[in-house]
């Protein structure tokens, strides 16, 4: 299970809305081993540069079977930009934090908030949240999470509170400092 | 030797070590000698001879992917940072 603050579930939404129809990508990070997102650390989508030259990709078409080779840009896939993200890993790293979630966004209209192929390829993080957004309802978005393992995804469930401080958790849990 | 950064996926191969220490004067050598080392990274690294798609190898500041791929050169004091390189659709 995935415990959020509802104000990160709030960051992760804004992101997610202001990229559209961009996918949006970022990390929440938290103290090492503690499994509690803390600190909102949105990434800027080096897919959706105008400057990148497009992710080579082969992709089955579901009606008729054909395979389709395409590039693909920002509203289709995103990549941390790799300067930010050697950034970002340095400060994590120097602060004891590790990404407890990495969300990104879905946002075309036939696209659910569930893992694709390449989502599933690429995750690395074993002891990541892979949380998905779902945007292309203007209105309502659907947010989920996942386990992604040696290329088994897992869903579960998503349990948004107020403050880690009142949030049942085990014994050994140390309470927010806010 | 170069110090190399390990990412927390690949730290089964370096018995949970997040830093080693690993010999040559390109990216390529780097990744031989790792792997004579800790058995299988190259694997997890390199894949049809070039660098795997979902993974960001550094030198010191720089992206291999834009400065020389395999064959950028590493010094004896450089950093060298694995990093997946969080992508998807
Ligand atoms: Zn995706």
């Amino acid at each position: 299970m995935l415990r959020i603050r509802a104000d990160l579930v709030d960051e992760i939404v804004a992101h997610a809305r202001r990229e559209h129809p961009n996918e949006a990508c970022g990390i929440i990070a938290g103290p090492e081993g503690s499994d509690r997102p803390e600190r909102f650390l949105p990434m800027r989508n080096a897919a959706a540069d105008p400057d990148y030259p497009g992710l080579p990709n082969t992709r089955i078409d579901p009606e008729t079977g054909e395979k389709i080779e395409e590039l693909r840009f920002g509203d289709t896939f995103f990549i941390f930009d790799s300067k930010e993200w050697l950034a970002v890993h340095r400060e994590m790293t120097a602060r004891e934090e590790e990404p407890v979630v990495i969300y990104h966004s879905h946002t075309q209209p036939y696209s659910e908030a569930y893992p694709s192929a390449i989502d599933v390829e690429s995750a690395l993080e074993p002891n990541a949240h892979y949380v998905i957004i779902g945007t292309k309802d203007p209105v309502r978005h659907e947010l989920r999470s996942y386990r992604i393992l040696d290329g088994v995804v897992t869903e579960e469930e998503i349990d948004v509170v107020e403050s880690y401080m009142f949030a049942h958790t085990g014994a050994d849990d140390v309470p927010d400092r806010d | 030797m170069a110090t190399v950064s390990i990412p927390t996926i690949l730290r089964t191969h370096t018995g949970g070590a997040k830093t080693v220490e690993a010999k040559g004067s390109t990216v390529a050598e780097i990744i031989a000698d790792l792997d004579a080392n800790h058995s299988g990274i190259a694997d997890r690294l390199v894949k049809d001879g070039k660098l795997h798609r979902f993974v960001n190898i550094y030198v010191d500041d720089e992206d291999v992917r834009f400065a020389g791929g395999l064959d950028a050169p590493v010094k004896e004091t450089s950093t060298v940072t694995i990093l997946p390189a969080v992508a998807g659709g």
